[in-house]
């Protein structure tokens, strides 16, 4: 893999393009979101990490349209904006990539990259112009098609994965939101992920990295956010923080310190 | 395709980097997953089978070609609607109920109620299609099995079907349609034979028949291709381009494949859900009119059935029943099928009702053989 290095000093000190300002979700009397900040600046990788029901889905959710926060603002390159539905934020450039929602497994790799934006070439979809595109964008990810008119279910989970990332990218997404992309990957399928994020990331995309592994986290982040019980316990940059303090920081601490050292360092 | 790779003979690094793992699968595993596979396998032998067996009983010359065409026409039309429908991830079994409704509605505006009969069509067609969108509506909005709420309008539309003529008439079977019907612009595009000089002239030259006693002495045994047969092609023409080439064919292969997927890359899968039920309906009424302008009648019991003729000439031609895969293609050569079939049996003097056999085994191996192809597809083990 070529150069992970990170320099991010000069995007680090522009403004974010997403900034979300203490963000409350309430369903019913469960407070899902108790007042979380983040924010997202254009090429760096920002990690989202927190235990399962640490409100991390939520979280993006909120983000990405789906969900309307109870409280609090979402500001997009420092307009305030008010998402109706996941449309909206993808108009604005705010893509998500889901972890199984990803795409569809029966149809065709060009199919489900151009889904809900084919070109067309008067009534018909221009299908020159899809399969060539498909073809090159995917190159550019590492992935060698057999063919567009392959079906995504041919395709392993790390490249689906990949499509999809691919298709946000091409699409002019600005900010990239990756919903566990790696949770249910092997490690070889794992590293081409994590190198795509870092490919995606020197185009100058903002990417929210949602996880609860902290390897995977440390190996492409510039800023860690901590989710615990609905909150923010703190943003740090890399090289502030170790993975240990990390993964305590997401469990929460005490038992996990005490769990750690009877297994041996191994979680 | 650019990137088709020669057959690797082992492990030899590729020089652009392509998987050596994956096997070169050919044309044959290529032909193997199209969704037309079975129809075109099933069309093959089903005239080779008729051909040997009824080859010498008139089946195939211009009466006995008409015969099953017109029959496979009926389902072709009705096997669309249904087709495109499945594909988006939904049923119909009101299909059935729909005909017989439709009917009536033309006789009782047409014939009954006096308007003319282009206006009785037009209405007909638009209560149809509203009731198509309802269907629609009521499975998207409450989240229920297409299957259940298309059931119980199977039952709604067949008693309106009946109660509206016995209770207006007095009787459930209305005729003087032809008479209504006389020079009727709209009527005509349902009822008329078309291209009818191609016949003379093939009679002339001798290729086909003509009546050698009667009223119509001389004229040709086939006096056009009827209307219905032409509004088949039509549609599946029409369909297979939606399908295969369109933006919205693309997004109904989206809803019915993963509709969750297909919302949050913004495909208005409700939308395109309820256009299908309308465009169900509409097959169905195109089928009644054919039918009602064919017969000169309307009656309540017609269509019975015709909902899971479609659905398994649709299933022959290699659809999913779990939707997001299918032909139209598929669907037509799964009617076309179906009505060779059905008066194949006649024309070789085989008992009819062995057809119902036919049609249980055709559809277990049809269901059977689009498992084994989806799992080809999908590369699930």
């Amino acid at each position: 893999m070529s150069d992970t290095a990170f320099h991010h000093d000069a995007a680090m000190s522009e403004k974010p393009i997403v900034e979300m300002r203490d963000i409350e979700k309430h369903f019913g009397p469960v407070i899902a979101l108790n007042g979380v900040s983040f924010d997202v600046k254009a090429g760096e990788c920002h990690c989202l990490l927190g235990d399962n029901g640490a409100g991390k889905s939520t979280f993006i959710k909120t983000m990405s349209g789906v969900h309307k926060p109870t409280a609090g603002k979402i500001l997009f390159e420092g307009r305030e904006m008010n998402f109706a539905s996941p449309r909206d934020a993808m108009e604005a450039g705010i893509a998500t990539v889901y972890q199984d929602l990803a795409m569809i497994p029966l149809m065709s790799v060009t199919r489900n990259f151009w889904m809900g934006r084919e070109p067309k070439k008067g009534l018909f979809i221009d299908f020159d112009k899809a399969n060539s595109t498909t073809m090159s964008e995917m190159k550019k990810m590492g992935i060698n098609l057999r063919s567009p008119d392959q079906a995504v279910g041919t395709l392993s989970g790390g490249e689906r994965q990949t499509v999809a990332i691919a298709r946000a990218v091409y699409f002019g997404a600005k900010v990239l939101i990756l919903d566990e992309p790696t949770s249910a990957l092997g490690v070889r399928q794992t590293s081409n992920v994590l190198a795509t994020v870092d490919k995606v990331r020197k185009n100058g995309i903002g990417v929210v990295f949602i996880t609860h592994n902290v390897r995977h986290a440390m190996a492409v982040g510039d800023r860690f956010t901590v989710l615990n019980r609905g909150k923010t316990l703190g943003t740090a940059r890399r090289g502030e923080i170790t993975p240990e303090e990390l993964q305590d920081l997401m469990a929460g601490g005490q038992e996990m310190a005490e769990l750690e050292g009877s297994l041996g360092g191994t979680v | 395709m650019a990137e088709a790779q020669p057959a690797a003979g082992g492990p030899t690094p590729q020089p652009d980097g392509a998987d050596e793992r994956i096997k070169d699968i050919g044309g044959l595993r290529n032909w193997l997953v199209r969704p037309e596979l079975g129809g075109i396998v099933g069309t093959i032998a089903v005239f080779v089978f008729f051909g040997i067996l009824a080859g010498d009983s008139g089946m195939f010359n211009a009466q006995g070609i008409l015969n099953w065409s017109v029959v496979s026409a009926q389902f072709m039309i009705i096997a669309v609607g249904a087709c495109m429908l499945m594909v988006a991830g939904e049923f119909d079994l009101s299909v059935g109920s729909m005909i017989g409704f439709a009917g009536i509605s033309i006789a009782m505006f047409g014939v009954v109620w006096g308007l003319p009969m282009w206006l009785a069509i037009l209405i007909t067609f638009a209560i149809c299609i509203g009731i198509g969108a309802l269907n629609g509506l009521i499975v998207v909005r409450t989240g229920l099995p297409s299957f259940i709420v298309t059931l119980a309008f199977l039952f709604i539309l067949r008693g309106f079907t009946i109660f509206i003529p016995q209770t207006v008439e007095s009787r459930t079977i209305i005729g003087g349609i032809e008479e209504a019907a006389e020079g009727d612009w709209l009527a005509a595009i349902f009822a008329n034979d078309i291209m009818g000089w191609l016949f003379v002239w093939l009679a002339d030259i001798g290729v086909i028949e003509t009546f050698t006693r009667g009223t119509r002495e001389g004229e040709p045994v086939v006096s056009g291709i009827p209307m219905l047969i032409v509004w088949a092609l039509v549609l599946v023409v029409i369909g297979h381009l939606i399908l295969t080439r369109t933006r919205f064919g693309n997004w109904i292969f989206a809803a019915g494949g993963d509709a969750q997927a297909a919302r949050y890359v913004g495909v208005p899968v409700d939308r395109v859900k309820i256009s299908m039920f309308m465009t169900t309906a509409f097959c169905s009424t195109v089928f009644a009119c054919c039918q009602v302008f064919e017969f000169g009648s309307a009656a309540a019991d017609r269509g019975i059935l015709k909902e899971f003729e479609a659905i398994i000439a649709v299933v022959i031609g290699g659809a999913l029943l779990t939707g997001g895969y299918g032909s139209v293609v598929g669907a037509a050569l799964g009617a076309l099928i179906f009505g060779v079939v059905q008066q194949g049996l006649f024309f070789a003097d085989v008992e009819s009702s062995l057809f119902r056999v036919f049609l249980g085994v055709i559809l277990l191996f049809a269901v059977i053989l689009n498992t084994y192809i989806r799992r080809i597809i999908t590369g699930e083990r």
